[in-house]
């Protein structure tokens, strides 16, 4: 299929150094998927094996249904866009994004038009006789997209685009990739640390960790249904509580402090877990009731259109927003968490304690 | 892979069949050997047709490769085919030039048959079969699959191999010859290696001379006590103070670049020497006697002291900026005052800094020549030695060889300590980060005791430079200070008469001298900067041992490179003294290293993701360096060029060993009116030379500038 990324049981070593445990994925054609994970998780060492600049170890890797695992980087059908940009900075906005076609050999005049019509694509236009350096950073940022595209790769890479880029125009250009790679279908690779630029562009997240998979889906999959802990603390900010499943089955129940809860969620098994909350599920309230948690305000930080808490409670601390109109708390104030049973999610325990 | 492999098949098979095989005495490009196609210019094919069977040998590892390419059913089986025809036509290749070594025959193989050295054709056929090798190494998927960077490194291990190691396992092997040719052995080797006319420490006691490797040792360590502590203060002066003559200390760091040697010898000998100017002043002024105190020890250090403190301040000047300003008022801010944050803190950062300088600085100094050469007196060190015991009165090679290991092992040890103790512990504070702030100033303490012992050393260097063009032009130093032009027209003079005539001494080894440097040159950058290529930007197994080995002949003193090649290059399979083409190899791999590393900093500051970038876009290794590197490198190029080209103009202690009556190089010649005392024909040369280098800097650096500038009229246009 044109345009898809597989990879079968692909490794990557450097020395001693397991930069990659056996991995498989699949990536369909015309989607963009996101490898997020904090750095040295293998997100980008993915991403070089797809383009070729790293030599896998073992496994096979296809593209579009073609093997190329021991295809140099020259041959593969992929362009990428670097987090640094990469522009040459000796050529002009246009010879930068001929490049690619001159090389192959294609006609001059050929080169010219449709590396124009790559700039015109990236809203570039007229901008093709100045050299990189006199570009803006989000100039330069459109030129290296228009360059990689304008080849009509199978596979389009992006490695951090945006990490250079201020926080404001973050968003301005991740929505304009995003455009782009719709509007021509492109099967696209994004790699980034930040969740929320994950879940902004992607039709589907593959989460890393420790040089393997650590939960793959939509980005609705991975914040309602986290798999551990560590996705639920990446994706989005989540209370991780420490809890014993009482009894298992459709409908689990768990023990809290001596507290019994109801969930109406499946569990496996009895035994030890994890409760997840997120911050902005948790109540807060002066009064006490059934099920809730006594807690003390330590810290509380007004942020305009969110108030943020960190609570102590004998459960552990526990991180709060809330809304400004609720009822406002100071530090030292003693208040009752409580959290709806349909809200919570459970997680197995941290391994290895 | 196929097409490459066959192409460098087709070049291998006609290098066999049409060129000569063997060195033709009236040199390749005069291309005289046309008409003795059939005679002893024969190619290999046709001179195994004729009496020499074993040129048949190299054509096996063709056929195997041949087959490989033809036959084989996939990618793997081809790869493989052509590893192993490339191995075993070079091992063959190897096998017949070392069992046939010219007149002599070795391993009980071939006895009573002769053959001269390999030429032209026995060269493409060997870089055909290295690069069927290499091409075959690809295809098994080394070096990302690229064949081009398999061939390069393929390349620079045979050229490293060939013109270092080879020469290198001469000395190896002379130094534990045994006597009457009784094979390899420590009982020679041991007495002399110890000797007392080597180690002995009597001159430390007083009671009387040390041996030379004692005097190399302590000539070392007090020169390079003497360069890093006056560098220092010169670089702490360039970079913390407002000195307001910045400039002029700049150029005091090209000038031991561009002095040829023994000119700095010279000058001292005419100042200091028995009948020097200062000598005679102070004699007539005081009465105190005159002694002949500049031969020897004192002499030498003072010399060197002068040759190499620059080389010193150029290093420490790198150090002292290195110094995060940002740490430096992180301490001030702490309430330190300046003298505690240097004390206390740039100090201590900069000291791995300055052992860097302190062993180039011992390096320098025990590998050094020309110095010792002229104002050694009875002072032996050992690269005079070596220098004696192979030009002297009776030549003993074997005695060459055992001092030629003790002076590689001073310097390598040097080397080695360099790379494996600093490597772990460098303090470099240099990130690449924007690193704004100030340095700290220096207290004034500090500053007059640098200012003191500088700014009078300086002054006293550009003196001595300023002698060196008075001394040309008087007729005779100390005795008749007339000025005159007979040096220059003794050396250089040229006649107009039925067109022009360099009737001048000089011309000769002068043209010679600017022909070999000029095509040394970009070779030297060629070389250097490939390498370069491979360090930063490639991965392949072995790396790290191809990399020592490329900055290896960094720590090979020219004296012990010198006596190498005439071990090893003076007879087949490489019969190479006596050609320019000597003299062109020895510059390029004495003055590699310099380029490796220049070309290492340069490429480092490229962001590798431009070569990526071009790579991903479908552009191939050799076309990312064409187009994407290579103009970016601009400058770095230019400087590897500058620099090899000077180089091979002031070197000596290699060279003195190559020269011959048709390639007679400046050095040498000079090296030759020194020994007869043609003082002042001497120094004019010298100061010729000196206006030759500057006018190459000068013009190399105004092609950098227009380049740099034409890149501000693009600016400009739009």
């Amino acid at each position: 299929m044109k345009g898809s990324v597989r990879f079968e049981n692909v490794t990557k070593r450097f020395g001693e150094v397991v930069a990659l445990k056996p991995l498989s994925l699949d990536i369909a054609p015309g989607t963009l998927c996101t490898l997020l994970g904090p750095s040295g998780c293998g997100k980008t060492t993915t991403l070089r094996l797809i383009a070729g600049l790293e030599s896998a170890s073992e496994g096979r890797i296809l593209i579009g249904g073609q093997d190329v695992t021991h295809l140099s980087a020259t041959y593969r059908r992929v362009s990428m866009v670097f987090q640094s940009y990469a522009l040459f900075p000796h050529m002009t906005v246009l010879e930068n994004v001929g490049y690619g076609l001159a090389v192959k050999g294609t006609p001059k005049a050929e080169v010219r038009d449709r590396a124009e019509a790559g700039l015109d694509l990236v809203g570039l236009k007229g901008f093709g006789a100045r050299l990189p350096s006199e570009l803006s950073g989000g100039q330069q940022q459109r030129v290296a997209v228009a360059r990689a595209i304008v080849l009509e790769p199978e596979v389009l890479l992006l490695d951090e685009p945006l990490s250079n880029l201020d926080a404001k125009l973050r968003r301005h250009v991740r929505e304009e990739i995003r455009q782009i790679q719709q509007r021509l279908g492109l099967t696209a690779v994004y790699v980034t640390h930040d969740q929320e630029e994950a879940m902004a562009v992607s039709d589907r997240i593959i989460v890393m960790k420790n040089a393997e998979i650590a939960q793959e889906g939509t980005p609705e999959d991975l914040y309602d249904r986290p798999a551990s802990a560590f996705i639920a603390d990446f994706i989005g900010d989540a209370n991780v509580i420490p809890v014993e499943v009482a009894k298992a089955g459709p409908e689990a129940e768990i023990r809290l402090l001596d507290r019994t809860y109801a969930l109406p969620l499946a569990w496996p098994a009895t035994g030890p877990a994890q409760l997840v909350l997120r911050p902005h599920q948790l109540r807060l309230s002066r009064d006490a009731g059934d099920g809730m948690l006594p807690a003390e305000v330590s810290y509380a930080a007004w942020l305009g259109n969110s108030v943020q808490y960190t609570l102590t409670t004998p459960a552990g601390s526990l991180f709060a927003i809330a809304s400004p109109q609720s009822e406002g708390f100071r530090k030292g104030d003693s208040l009752h968490v409580a959290f709806r049973a349909t809200d919570a999610r459970l997680v197995p325990a941290a391994s290895g304690r | 892979m196929r097409r490459t492999a066959g192409l460098w098949l087709l070049i291998g098979l006609a290098g066999y069949a049409l060129l000569p095989w063997y060195m033709v005495a009236e040199g390749f490009w005069s291309f005289g050997w046309l008409a003795e196609l059939g005679g002893e210019a024969r190619s290999g094919l046709l001179w195994s047709l004729a009496a020499r069977p074993w040129l048949w040998l190299p054509l096996a590892g063709f056929a195997v490769a041949g087959a490989a390419l033809l036959a084989a059913r996939d990618q793997l089986a081809t790869a493989r085919g052509l590893v192993a025809g490339g191995v075993l036509g070079l091992v063959l290749m190897a096998a017949q030039g070392l069992a046939i070594l010219g007149n002599r025959t070795r391993f009980g193989l071939f006895e009573g048959e002769t053959q001269p050295g390999m030429g032209a054709g026995a060269l493409v056929v060997a870089a055909g079969l290295l690069f069927l090798l290499t091409t075959g190494i690809s295809g098994l998927g080394r070096g990302r699959g690229d064949a081009f960077i398999t061939g390069l490194v393929g390349a620079i291990v045979a050229l490293v191999g060939i013109f270092v190691f080879y020469p290198m396992s001469f000395i190896l092997i002379r130094a534990f010859e045994l006597r009457d040719g009784a094979g390899l052995g420590l009982s020679e080797f041991l007495p002399r290696f110890l000797a007392p006319e080597i180690w002995s420490a009597a001159c430390l006691t007083g009671l009387g001379n040390c041996g030379a490797a004692m005097n190399s040792l302590l000539l070392g360590l007090s020169t390079a006590t003497g360069t890093t502590l006056l560098g220092l203060a010169f670089a702490l002066i360039f970079t913390r103070t407002a000195f307001p003559a910045k400039r002029l200390l700049r150029v005091l760091t090209i000038l031991p670049i561009i002095t040829p040697p023994f000119v700095i010898g010279l000058v001292l000998i005419l100042l200091f020497g028995r009948s020097g100017t200062i000598t005679e002043f102070f004699s007539d002024a005081f009465g105190w006697e005159k002694t002949r105190w500049l031969y020897g020890f004192w002499g030498v250090w003072l010399a060197q002291m002068l040759s190499f403190t620059p080389i010193a301040f150029l290093v420490l000047i790198g150090v002292v900026e290195g110094v995060s300003p940002s740490m430096e008022e992180a301490s001030q801010t702490l309430d330190a005052n300046r003298w505690q944050t240097f004390r206390y803190i740039s100090l201590p950062l900069m000291r791995p800094g300055l052992a860097n300088a302190f062993l180039l600085g011992f390096i320098e100094s025990v590998a050094d020549f020309g110095n010792p050469l002229v104002l050694g007196g009875n002072f032996n060190v050992l690269s005079t030695e070596i220098y004696f015991a192979i030009v002297g009165t009776v030549a003993d090679p074997a005695k060459a060889a055992i001092l030629s290991m003790i002076l590689l092992s001073l310097t390598l040890g040097a080397f080695v300590a360099q790379r494996t103790w600093l490597g772990r512990k460098n303090y470099a504070t240099v990130t690449g980060k924007a690193d704004s702030g100030q340095h700290a100033a220096l207290n004034p303490g500090l500053r007059w005791t640098c200012y003191l012992v500088a700014l009078p050393w300086a002054a006293f260097t550009l003196v001595l430079y300023v002698l060196i063009v008075f001394g040309s032009f008087v007729k005779l130093w100390g005795y008749d200070h007339t000025i005159t032009l007979e040096h220059y027209k003794r050396a250089f003079g040229i006649v107009v008469r039925n067109g022009v005539h360099f009737t001048g001494a000089a011309w000769d080894s002068y043209f010679t001298t600017l022909t070999i440097a000029a095509i040394a040159a970009p070779l030297t950058a060629a070389v250097g900067l490939a390498t370069a290529y491979l360090l930063v930007r490639q991965k392949f197994a072995g790396k790290d041992a191809f990399e020592f080995s490329t900055m290896l002949s960094f720590a090979i003193p020219g004296t012990v490179i010198g006596v190498a090649y005439v071990m090893a290059f003076n007879f087949p399979p490489i019969e190479l003294t006596g050609t320019g083409l000597i003299l062109i190899v020895v510059f390029i791999f004495r003055n590699m290293p310099v380029g490796v590393r220049g070309g290492i900093a340069a490429m480092s500051q490229l962001d590798k993701s431009l070569d990526e970038a071009s790579i991903t876009l479908g552009a191939n290794s050799a076309t990312t360096l064409r187009r994407v590197i290579l103009p970016l490198m601009g400058p770095a190029i230019l400087a590897a060029l500058t620099y090899s080209f000077v180089r091979a103009i002031t070197s000596v202690s290699a060279v003195i060993f190559l020269v011959s009556a048709r390639y007679n190089m400046a050095t040498s010649f000079i090296v030759g009116r020194v020994e007869n005392g043609e003082y002042g024909i001497a120094i004019a040369y010298a100061a010729v030379l000196i206006v030759t280098m500057l006018a190459a800097i000068l013009a190399l650096q105004l092609v950098i500038g227009r380049r740099t500038l034409r890149r501000a009229d693009r600016l400009e246009a739009h």
